[in-house]
């Protein structure tokens, strides 16, 4: 047991704490809170009720005032646990309010008013969930055609930016022609020409192609990568000349060199790209704003940034919705995380 | 079936002149050896003769046709490449089959064919393996084996060997040498290494920067050289090269000094002048210990017995000599000894590199 | 993927042909045509449309349907009496929109480099699950902007857990983001929140090549830590720092989506940075400007080339110097 301690703390100071070993646990821990807080306030808040979230302070894990249908009564009435005046606890139905005094009745006897001090009593909750944040959604908003519009843009764009940059990229790391170190500057200058840059011509020229408020609108511009092109084209350069050498003696053609050998060879990289451009397109926002303005058209990221910025915010389905969207990503981040920081490391790309 | 005609064939690539017209014919069935330092553009010669690279100028002819034009998958050649060039993503089965699927070969005929060629590398077991799951040589036959499998007109092998150890690389070029008896079909087969060349060629082309300084069997080119170059590539170790000045010239004879003043005679048939500066070349087999007629005084530098035989590093006025006696001698380094050139077929140079012929 | 591959086999019939007819080399520009295309259509044609597009005026949005104007839209934008003071500028919002990106930059960058250069250096050591450590400074980066900004616009507002930690200590909760200054430092520190895992990544891999052996090298010498980090660490770690200082740079001049769903800009235009006003300038507001707003997009595109070719100058500067050393 004592092995193990010492393994965690291993620490500079061989005797004693140095103060670099404090540093580093304050900032580690300091660090899960900030990092992981936030998120996990977020997905605890978005099964709370919307009584439960106008509350100040907030509850940490989900409650809700217990209610019963009381005889004389339309509606359920909230149940407090009512201290009496000789002592004894006894659970009140709430009928109103009037300053501190709140005026109750018991369930068994709903004739018989009792006026308590506010003071004097507490509400009985109980924890429970509210799954309705999530399911109202599906039903009530465009919530699905939101989804699918994501889902779509990213799958579609990923895909063709894995061929297009391929392709580009064998033709720029295996072939011999005039004009190839020009091609390969001017993708990479485009590294310094981002969208905010170029977004008023580009909308003009969405619009000229008959594109604007239409998904390919959103998926044309994104898919011939710089970042894409130059990391694959890396890769390729790895792989030999000498087996493209034999696939030709071998009576290959170009295109079955391109398919048969050198992409199955670029898998690894192949990978890497595919979810560095599945989370790009999932998570971009200022271009799909600018194009799309049908509400039936946006994407998960341009409704749930319209729906929060309305005057009447109803947070519990933004919550709930905002976890939803969460979820692909945070898939990536457990499962391919090796694959995404190596390739970070590699490449500085992102 | 696998004649192949190079007339004038150069290349050069930009500025660089790699090849300088070639003239060349290799006859069917013909074991041709490419040997030569490394930039001497033999591998360029073997990678235009597949199409991988297009002469500049001159003319490529198979079985009569010439094919400058017609692209490396339509020449019917096969190749065998330095790294193997393997498909990694395939199996063994796949690497074989996959020319011949390109060739929208019937399914049968291509097992029938990959069966075949299996039985006679003996790599049946690994069909179904990985490239990158076998060892070298295991590795070597597969790649031998995708070019079998094609029936191709000729083989073209770029230095297949290089990629082995020592042991294996001696045992496959045994195979190698059984495989075109059997074949018997053309190969080209590049590689720097002379015994490589020795021992596999029916001919030998010897090349230096881009051109050919000699071609013909390999005896023919230990035993007469055409000049200093191939003397001193051929053969193992090295031709021993003295300098010397021809002092008279009797008939069929040339009297030469050294430098320390030793005087040889020597057979020489064609002219030569009295005055002229000569190289006499002597391989390290042929020299004898002890003085005779035509023998030369050194001093011992360094001894590596091996047992069977001795090598001797000596110092004749200044010019190093290696000389390989068979057997063991008692030599310690500083020793001052005789070594005898009566027995040995000494090669005469003149100033321009070329080989003098001897007097029959 | 049966089907995939008998399309590609279907494919390769009409290629081989083009094949012949082009040459292997002429394949070459079959491959690279497509993206080329996709590229010169997207990115580098509206790169040269917006040079006449800056140099139109009115509202129409086909470039043949516009007035030139020549250089008046550029002219509006510099149009102050006082530069200090936005003010005073005909454009006054285009000088916030400055002034606040200006600020946003020193601030975020300084930070954002000082505290994903401490995590990169507190991941090196010698840590018990440092992969975990690392993935939970790594997590936001993959969370998308819109996603970073509900979160922290829910945290930050006033039933939020920010107020609810401080009223635990005895504050009254407060609307930060209905706070000119607070939402300043909200946006900066939530771009850090959100991205600073990216550069620690980065950092820790140039921490991670260097050879351990230089340091034991000099603790046999007798050196501090302190100075070995100065001395070692810090020049070898050079060019990885260099990257980070050019893409955190980069980005923070155009920040924009966070901020948007976060404070909106607001309060007022107290966190409008120069995105936002293109953006609202060109598609946004009633009285829309294209030209405007691609004068303004021209002009941060110059400042965005001259930060990265500063910073590469630099870069080639030390690393002349280092060789010299």
């Amino acid at each position: 047991m004592s092995r193990v301690a010492e393994f965690i703390f291993r620490r500079r100071g061989r005797n004693g704490w140095h103060w670099t070993d404090v540093f580093t646990w304050v900032w580690l821990i300091g660090g899960l809170f900030i990092m992981f807080g936030p998120a996990v306030w977020l997905v605890g808040s978005s099964f709370k009720s919307p009584a439960a979230l106008a509350e100040f302070p907030p509850s940490i894990m989900p409650y809700v005032t217990q209610k019963a249908t009381v005889e004389g009564y339309d509606k359920p009435l909230d149940l407090y646990e009512v201290t009496m005046p000789e002592g004894s606890k006894k659970v009140l139905a709430e009928v109103r309010r009037i300053g501190i005094v709140a005026q109750m009745v018991s369930p068994d006897k709903p004739t018989e008013i009792v006026k308590v001090n506010i003071a004097e009593r507490t509400p009985v909750r109980t924890m429970s969930f509210a799954t309705s944040n999530y399911s109202e959604p599906f039903t009530h908003f465009d919530f699905v055609r939101y989804l699918w519009n994501s889902v779509f843009v990213t799958v579609t764009a990923t895909v063709i930016t894995l061929i297009v940059n391929s392709m580009a990229a064998f033709a720029l790391s295996k072939y011999e022609f005039r004009g190839r170190t020009f091609a390969m500057l001017l993708i990479l200058a485009t590294l310094m020409v981002p969208l905010s840059v170029i977004m008023v011509p580009l909308y003009s020229i969405i619009s000229a192609l008959g594109l604007f408020n239409n998904l390919w609108g959103v998926i044309l511009p994104t898919v011939a990568t710089p970042t894409g092109v130059f990391i694959l084209r890396q890769y390729m350069l790895t792989i030999p000349d000498e087996l493209i050498d034999a696939a030709r003696m071998d009576k290959a053609s170009e295109w079955q060199i391109y398919w048969r050998i050198v992409l199955p060879l670029t898998a690894p990289a192949l990978a890497v790209l595919a979810i560095f451009s599945v989370v790009w397109r999932w998570n971009d926002f200022l271009w799909p704003l600018i194009v799309l303005s049908r509400k039936e058209l946006y994407t998960l990221q341009v409704g749930l940034s319209v729906y929060s910025g309305e005057l009447n915010v109803q947070w519990h389905f933004i919550l709930a919705m905002t976890v939803v969207t969460m979820i692909p990503v945070v898939l990536v981040f457990i499962f391919l995380q090796r694959f995404i920081t190596t390739g970070i490391a590699g490449t500085g790309l992102k | 079936m696998g004649h192949i005609k190079l007339t004038n064939v150069t290349k050069s690539f930009g500025a660089v002149d790699v090849l300088h017209d070639i003239n060349l014919e290799i006859k069917d069935g013909e074991f041709i050896v490419f040997v030569g330092p490394s930039g001497c553009g033999k591998s360029t010669l073997l990678r235009m003769i597949a199409g991988l690279e297009k002469p500049t100028g001159g003319e490529l002819a198979i079985d009569g046709k010439v094919v400058n034009t017609v692209p490396a998958a339509d020449r019917g050649l096969a190749m065998v490449f330095q790294s193997y060039a393997l498909y990694p993503h395939m199996s063994v089965r796949q690497n074989l089959a996959f020319g011949l699927e390109n060739t929208k070969m019937p399914k049968a005929e291509i097992a029938e064919r990959i069966a075949e060629a299996a039985r006679m590398l003996e790599i049946e077991p690994y069909l179904d393996r990985r490239p990158g799951q076998l060892s070298g040589g295991q590795r070597q036959r597969v790649a031998i084996g995708r070019a079998i499998v094609r029936r191709p007109v000729a083989f073209l092998l770029d230095e297949p060997l290089s990629n082995l150890d020592a042991e294996l690389r001696g045992s496959t070029r045994a195979e190698l040498a059984a495989l075109h008896a059997r074949l018997s079909a053309t190969m080209i087969y590049v590689t720097h290494d002379q015994v490589e060349a020795m021992t596999l060629a029916d001919r030998i082309v010897v090349l230096r920067a881009g051109r050919i300084e000699q071609v013909g069997t390999p005896l023919e080119l230990y035993n007469r050289p055409a000049n200093r170059f191939v003397a001193g590539f051929i053969g193992s170790p090295h031709m021993n090269f003295l300098e010397g000045t021809v002092e008279a010239v009797p008939s069929q004879k040339a009297i030469a000094t050294l430098a320390g003043g030793h005087r040889l005679e020597l057979p020489v048939g064609a002219d030569i002048e009295t005055g002229s500066r000569v190289t006499l070349g002597v391989r390290p087999q042929h020299i004898a210990l002890g003085a005779g007629d035509n023998s030369i005084r050194a001093k011992v530098r360094l001894v590596e017995a091996l047992g069977s035989e001795t090598v001797l590093h000596a110092d004749v006025a200044g010019q190093k000599v290696l000389v390989v006696a068979p057997g063991q001698h008692d030599l310690l380094p500083g020793a001052d000894i005789d070594l005898s050139l009566s027995a040995a077929p000494i090669h005469l140079f003149n100033e321009r590199g070329l080989r003098l012929e001897r007097a029959v | 993927m049966v089907a995939v591959r008998l399309a590609m086999g279907a494919i390769d019939v009409p290629l081989r042909w083009v094949q012949r007819r082009l040459g292997i080399g002429g394949m070459a520009t079959f491959f690279l045509l497509p993206n080329m295309l996709i590229f010169g259509i997207f990115v580098l044609l509206p790169f040269f449309i917006n040079f006449a597009y800056s140099m139109t005026g009115g509202t129409a949005l086909f470039l043949p349907d516009r007035t030139f104007v020549g250089g008046e839209q550029y002219a509006r934008l510099f149009d102050c009496v006082n530069y200090t003071d936005p003010n005073s500028c005909a454009e006054d919002t285009f000088w916030t929109a400055v002034g606040n990106t200006a600020w946003f930059v020193v601030l975020q960058v300084t930070l954002m480099i000082l505290f994903s250069l401490i995590t990169a250096l507190i991941l090196n050591r010698e840590l018990m699950a440092r992969s975990f450590w690392r993935a939970v400074f790594f997590f936001p980066v993959l969370l998308s902007p819109v996603v970073v900004g509900l979160i922290w616009k829910w945290i930050l507002q006033r039933q939020g857990l920010l107020n609810f930690g401080l009223y635990g200590l005895g504050f009254d909760p407060y609307t930060w983001l209905n706070d000119r200054n607070w939402s300043f430092a909200a946006t900066v520190g939530v771009s850090i929140w959100a991205h600073m895992g990216f550069y620690t990544l980065i950092l820790l891999a140039g921490l991670q090549a260097i050879p351990k052996d230089l340091y034991e090298a000099a603790e046999m010498d007798g050196t501090r830590p302190a100075r070995a980090f100065w001395r070692i660490t810090l020049p070898l770690l050079m060019p990885n720092l260099l990257v980070v200082v050019v893409l955190v740079l980069i980005r923070a001049v155009q920040i924009f989506d966070e901020v948007y769903v976060l404070t909106g800009g607001g309060p007022g235009i107290s966190t409008l940075y120069i995105t936002q006003y293109i953006y609202e300038t060109g598609f946004a507001t009633q009285l829309r400007n294209p030209g405007l707003a691609a004068a303004a997009s021209i002009l941060m595109g110059a400042v965005l080339v001259v930060l990265t070719l500063v910073q590469l100058g630099l870069g080639r500067k030390g690393e002349k110097k280092g060789a010299r050393k």
